[in-house]
């Protein structure tokens, strides 16, 4: 009977002094982890989308709620205004979700760029939705306040050969990020305010 | 404990007993993130710290654990370094942590670091297993750094990423696949032994 009060205690007090070790390494490194992935994993889409703004867009960012979905904006300054903004939406893909990094020009409301940040899609198929500049040329210049579909539905976006549900599910998350946008767009000009130069 | 046994602790792990050549334990993560120096050398220091880390604390625990319960408390401590290296490489080093992907969460189940805290922490003193750890972990450094810097030379005819053959070389794709992991790691196993040849 002792033996297995030892042995319960040795374990459950290891047990806890390792999981409380590890929240604190956790919450420690918390804030340097989310700066690692927006660089790596968000950074290249965002600055493609944001060429030649003279900030570091990923260091100029703030967030919004959109109910109860959390939004990250990126700011772009050009010539001295923070006149872009890019932000990260989701759309339902063949795989799971698409991670598409928008761009919005604040005056015009117009897209400026996409690019795909995360996906799961079909190796060379849908996976060009990421890969092929062409395809995600189509969507600058698109006004945020009409709808964005394929052709086959009626719309603008010549889908890609074959990966059609990608190229919707990019569709749909660009509509769904739009509709955010819209509804956010005062504070978002307030915040974006913040970083004139 | 004397100054010469420590020493012998250590070197052990460098030559005799080099744990992917001559115990020929954890060969998954060898043959699987030694496609360039780069991440082997990664995978290795990574690895010598838990193995490091676990020993010391293994050891300073050896009393108390009881025998019976003795692998699952091993597995905590080992999986409680795991999760800190992990973190600690998604802050800092994240290319590299993308790069090593499910292997650094995998250290958990390597048989070298359970294989030691069993064998050779839970029986001896702190200062012998810190000796024992680097050794072990140092030797494993070197073997996946030795294997990658071969499978990245000739594969991809680069080292660290900076070309090393003029611009004629064609690389011998063959090397950076899977199978020529399994065909670098038998090379070296062999001349091991026979280098090694008594």
């Amino acid at each position: 009977m002792r033996d297995v009060i030892r042995m319960i205690v040795v374990l459950g007090v290891l047990s806890a002094v390792c999981g409380g070790g590890l929240a604190f390494v956790k919450s420690g490194t918390a804030a340097k982890i989310e700066v690692q992935q927006l660089k790596f994993v968000k950074g290249p889409a965002i600055k493609e989308i944001l060429k030649g703004a003279t900030n570091d867009p990923i260091l100029d960012r703030f967030k919004l709620k959109d109910g109860d979905v959390e939004r990250i904006f990126f700011v772009g300054v050009f010539d001295g205004k923070p006149s872009a903004v890019a932000f990260e939406t989701y759309g339902k893909g063949v795989g799971g979700d698409i991670g598409i990094m928008e761009g919005v020009d604040l005056k015009t409301d117009k897209l400026l760029g996409i690019g795909v940040t995360t996906h799961k899609e079909t190796p060379g198929l849908g996976s060009r939705a990421k890969d092929d500049p062409k395809f995600r040329a189509q969507f600058k210049g698109l006004p945020i306040n009409e709808p964005i579909k394929v052709k086959p539905d009626g719309g603008q976006v010549d889908a890609i050969s074959g990966a059609t549900i990608t190229s919707r599910g990019v569709c749909a998350g660009l509509m769904a990020g739009n509709s955010s946008y819209k509804k956010l767009k005062s504070q978002i000009l307030e915040k974006a305010r913040a970083f004139a130069k | 404990m004397s100054e010469t046994s420590l020493v012998q602790e250590f070197t052990k792990g460098l030559w005799k007993e080099i744990p992917p050549f001559r115990l020929v334990l954890g060969l998954c993560p060898t043959l699987a993130v030694t496609k360039g120096i780069e991440t082997g050398v990664g995978m290795g220091i990574a690895l010598t710290f838990v193995l490091v880390c676990s020993n010391i604390l293994i050891a300073s625990l050896r009393k108390i654990i009881p025998n019976k319960v003795r692998i699952a408390c091993f597995i905590v401590v080992i999986a409680t370094f795991v999760v800190i290296v992990e973190l600690t490489m998604q802050a800092f080093t994240y290319p590299l942590f993308l790069k090593l992907g499910i292997f650094i969460p995998l250290i958990v189940v390597n048989c070298i670091v359970l294989g030691r805290a069993e064998a050779f922490a839970s029986k001896n003193g702190i200062g012998a297993s810190i000796a024992d750890g680097l050794g072990m972990g140092l030797g494993y450094t070197i073997a996946l750094g030795t294997l990658g810097s071969i499978r990245e030379i000739f594969g991809a005819g680069t080292w660290f990423g900076h070309a090393v053959f003029g611009a004629s070389f064609q690389p011998f794709t063959f090397m950076v696949e899977a199978p020529g992991a399994f065909v670098c790691l038998g090379l070296m196993l062999g001349l091991m032994n026979l280098a090694g040849k008594e």
